[in-house]
């Protein structure tokens, strides 16, 4: 399984606990994560899915690189970071 | 005469209200956050207010006015074909996403759902629903005037007035920046681009009458007379006595005819009151005085009001949406980007200030 951490700060405006889940992509990942989240889901991803512009993704500690596919490999019991970029201010 | 303001800045939505002829803040809502817009749907008693999260995006949330406020949905573009090509007049790609809600305004007294929204990067949206739900108007946003259309002041084209004719809710009328003014009289199903007279003088000579590229910094309609329109444009002061066919440029205002904000009294077309300043670089009132300026003649003349207002060291900008007048036309608001309320309740002869504290103030409506 892959556990996938918020940012707190997202946890103001929306909840947003770590979850579980079962993937191969960050992708896949995320829509496990907004299954039962949808709201969730417009605060981390833009109209086109891709990742907002100032925020970021790490998985096992690396910056993914396909911001806009979200096709960036994760391993079994891989852990990923959804948090703020600080150029947003 | 309205006795509520709600007051958009960068750091909240405050609600101001009187009682026994003062002013005071009543409530603090969204605070810390960035508050681009509200809307008082005077049609069922709902405040919409969107937020630009910054990081987490844009949202739109509505309350009933007992101070509990739901989120409700955000307009969102439908996923961009992939061979879609989509550039602005310079050549830069347009995003299919709600950078920034930019209008919000109630449908007609006969369609009590509706909603009109207008975004950065241009795209207007429709709730027949009272904003549970939203769709791109398509007739616009795949009209091919649309990609000549660029940013003005930001980096991309927006929609930023929408006015709903109080006669027939099926005429519409847009302000874009930098696009012109576009109108509907068929509910949206079908736009077009005129505006004869309006200049811009931020382009060549040959393309600076051209409509689709003009910079109208707010767009107001007359609720008496809906034909007669005010336009403060990016180089100068515009009105319109045929609901926007043709255009008079107006280039005489007291200190200047640069700004962003402008209101209409509701039932006399001739008066109209803007914020003056110096004009694009600087955008600063001249020589540190805040000041309004009125004409009650349609333009001929206008008369520079001051009372009450700073006179010496005074840097505030108004913003486009930032000056509102109430529905008798005699109390008008004010807010400025260094924080500043103003109010005046004989149309703008003697100015009150209601806080010297506010953070930047986006927006500001009676409600």
């Amino acid at each position: 399984m892959v556990r996938v951490t918020f940012t707190p700060t997202l946890q103001r405006h929306i909840a947003c606990p770590p979850v579980e889940v079962a993937a191969a992509t960050v992708r896949e990942a995320l829509d496990a994560a907004f299954a039962g989240n949808a709201r969730a889901r417009t605060y981390v991803l833009d109209d086109q899915a891709a990742l907002r512009k100032h925020m970021i993704i790490f998985v096992d500690g690396k910056r993914i690189v396909d911001r806009e596919r979200l096709s960036d490999r994760v391993l079994e019991n891989g852990e990923i970071y959804v948090l703020q970029a600080l150029s947003g201010g | 005469m309205s006795d509520r303001i709600h007051v958009a800045t960068r750091k909240g939505l405050f609600t101001l209200e009187r009682h026994s002829g003062a002013w005071a803040i009543s409530r603090a809502d969204f605070l810390a956050d960035h508050v681009s817009m509200v809307l008082s749907d005077a049609r069922h008693s709902t405040l919409y207010a969107a937020l630009d999260h910054g990081h987490f995006g844009v949202k739109l949330h509505r309350s009933n006015g007992d101070g509990v406020w739901e989120e409700c949905a955000t307009p969102a573009y439908p996923e961009k074909p992939e061979d879609e090509d989509d550039k602005d007049m310079w050549g830069k790609p347009i995003p299919w996403s709600t950078v920034k809600i930019w209008a919000l305004e109630a449908g007609g007294t006969d369609e009590p759902g509706v909603l009109w929204c207008g975004t950065i990067p241009g795209g207007l949206f429709r709730s027949d629903d009272g904003g549970t739900n939203w769709a791109l108007v398509r007739t616009l946003w795949d009209h091919p005037k649309r990609k000549k259309w660029f940013g003005g002041g930001a980096d991309l084209p927006g929609i930023h007035s929408i006015c709903v004719d109080p006669r027939d809710a099926r005429h519409i009328k847009l302000g874009v920046s930098c696009g012109g003014v576009w109108t509907s009289t068929d509910g949206g199903g079908s736009w077009n681009c005129e505006g004869e007279g309006m200049r811009a003088a931020f382009m060549p000579p040959d393309q600076m009458y051209d409509p689709n590229i003009q910079d109208p910094h707010r767009l107001v309609q007359c609720r008496a007379r809906p034909e007669r329109l005010w336009v403060q444009h990016h180089n100068g002061i515009f009105r319109s006595d045929d609901g926007g066919a043709h255009w008079e440029e107006i280039t005489e205002a007291g200190p200047s005819v640069f700004g962003f904000a402008v209101v209409v009294h509701p039932r006399e077309p001739d008066t109209a009151w803007f914020v003056p300043a110096i004009k694009d670089e600087k955008r600063i009132p001249v020589a540190g005085e805040v000041v309004v300026t009125r004409t009650r003649d349609g333009g001929r003349s206008f008369e520079t009001l001051r009372n009450g207002l700073p006179q010496q060291h005074a840097y505030d900008l108004v913003y486009r949406h930032a000056l509102d007048i109430d529905a008798t036309g005699e109390r008008l608001v004010f807010g400025s980007t260094t924080g500043n309320l103003w109010i005046s309740e004989d149309q703008g002869d003697n100015w009150n200030c209601l806080s010297q504290h506010l953070p930047p103030i986006y927006s500001v409506r009676f409600g």
